[in-house]
């Protein structure tokens, strides 16, 4: 038991780092994780949850703007945008919130295939981070059910 | 030292404590300290309600400044004497949000009678100096940059018990030499009154606010430099940056 526990949270380990690493996510995140504590065990889990939702109603807000035949209201999108980063920003979603700035320089250029492109980008990569912290959050799983500790990993 | 400065608050208890060397941990206060929280944003929201319940304070938070004023009573000319009632330690608020911006909030909050003792604290993810200033020149106690930290929340709860803290040779001058029956009439008057913000950043830079910090005895919050760009920078001088 005690070698799948060590097993489980040597990839929890590396993971987690890899997240880091790869710019998934950046400080912020680990000052999330000081906020979760055994009253509150889920709280990390809880708030990417709300961001995910977050993520995916202003992204419909910046794909309806952007679609409009005729003229685009790029203040419009910038709105969302900005709404956008600051949760990015708040969770600590490293590449999302990258993709708003990029997206917000567009906007304010009323650039419309950089805006169009972002959009997609960005899609793209909050899927991709949702995936991967699902992993990761499964991983934790894994060490409690198999009665360990999850590790702490401050990249 | 300066705790002299502290004789007529609420906080007096807590006092005994400040002699006794090395503070392992927060100290409690006789009432729970009371935010009010103004954002937006729903993941702002929870993540800041969050930072301030685990400093041990009672939180409500708000989506909107609209509603910020009818929960303090604000949102019509009556003036209510339940509003004796409502005790309010501090108000955070975000910038930039629609309808009514943390700047506006900010000065409708000063305008009042009931509340403009209290402190208000801006938070903005954007560090824009000409921003800053007007809110601190408006009144703002403090300007957190955002994404806020637990650092950055815990620095802030001493804004609400400095009176007790200041006794180690911090250099930050108290605001509580001025008579408190000038203020609110709830126990609020632990609340600094109107402080030019020159003063309330009078301590040089350099030294760590942790020293004198007995509130907080983890190193994750000691304020390095670049987790306070905004105070570090308004305590320069304008031109410097």
């Amino acid at each position: 038991m005690d070698a799948l526990v060590a097993q489980l949270q040597m990839q929890y380990r590396n993971y987690t780092a890899s997240l880091y690493q790869q710019g998934f996510l950046d400080d912020q995140f680990t000052e999330l994780k000081k906020l979760q504590d055994d009253a509150s065990p889920d709280f990390v889990a809880e708030v990417l949850s709300l961001f995910f939702e977050d993520c995916v109603k202003l992204i419909g807000n910046m794909a309806r703007a952007l679609d409009q035949t005729g003229t685009v209201d790029f203040s419009q999108v910038g709105a969302s945008v900005h709404q956008l980063k600051g949760s990015s920003s708040s969770v600590g979603a490293k590449r999302v919130k990258g993709l708003c700035v990029t997206f917000k320089e567009y906007c304010e250029a009323n650039n419309y295939e950089g805006c169009v492109r972002c959009l997609q980008q960005i899609d793209i990569e909050y899927k991709a981070l949702k995936t991967k912290l699902q992993d990761m959050f499964n991983l934790e799983k894994q060490i409690v059910q198999a009665g360990g500790k999850v590790p702490q990993v401050d990249n | 030292m300066a705790s002299d400065g502290g004789v007529s608050c609420l906080r007096r208890p807590e006092m005994m404590n400040v002699g006794i060397g090395g503070m392992e941990h927060p100290l409690l206060d006789v009432d729970e300290v009371h935010v009010l929280a103004v954002d937006d944003s729903l993941v702002d929201r929870i993540v800041i309600e969050r930072l301030l319940r685990i400093t041990s304070c009672k939180v409500t938070a708000v989506d909107s400044g609209w509603r910020a004023l009818e929960f303090l009573g604000l949102d019509n000319e009556k003036a209510s004497a339940e509003l004796d009632r409502l005790k309010v330690d501090l108000i955070i608020t975000d910038y930039c949000m629609p309808g009514m911006t943390g700047y506006e909030l900010l000065k409708k909050i000063k305008e009042s009678s009931s509340f403009r003792q209290v402190p208000v604290v801006i938070m903005s993810s954007e560090n824009v100096i000409t921003r800053i200033d007007r809110c601190l020149e408006e009144g703002a106690e403090d300007f957190l940059l955002k994404p806020v930290k637990l650092a950055d929340v815990k620095r802030l709860r001493n804004y609400l018990t400095r009176d007790v803290k200041l006794s180690n040779g911090n250099k930050r001058k108290l605001p509580e030499d001025s008579p408190p029956s000038t203020l609110s009439p709830d126990s609020s008057d632990s609340s600094p009154s109107p402080l030019s913000p020159v003063e309330i950043f009078s301590s040089p830079p350099s030294s760590p606010i942790d020293d004198d910090n007995v509130l907080t005895s983890s190193p994750e919050s000691s304020p390095s430099p670049e987790e306070t760009p905004v105070r570090r920078q308004k305590m320069r001088s304008p031109g410097l940056d």
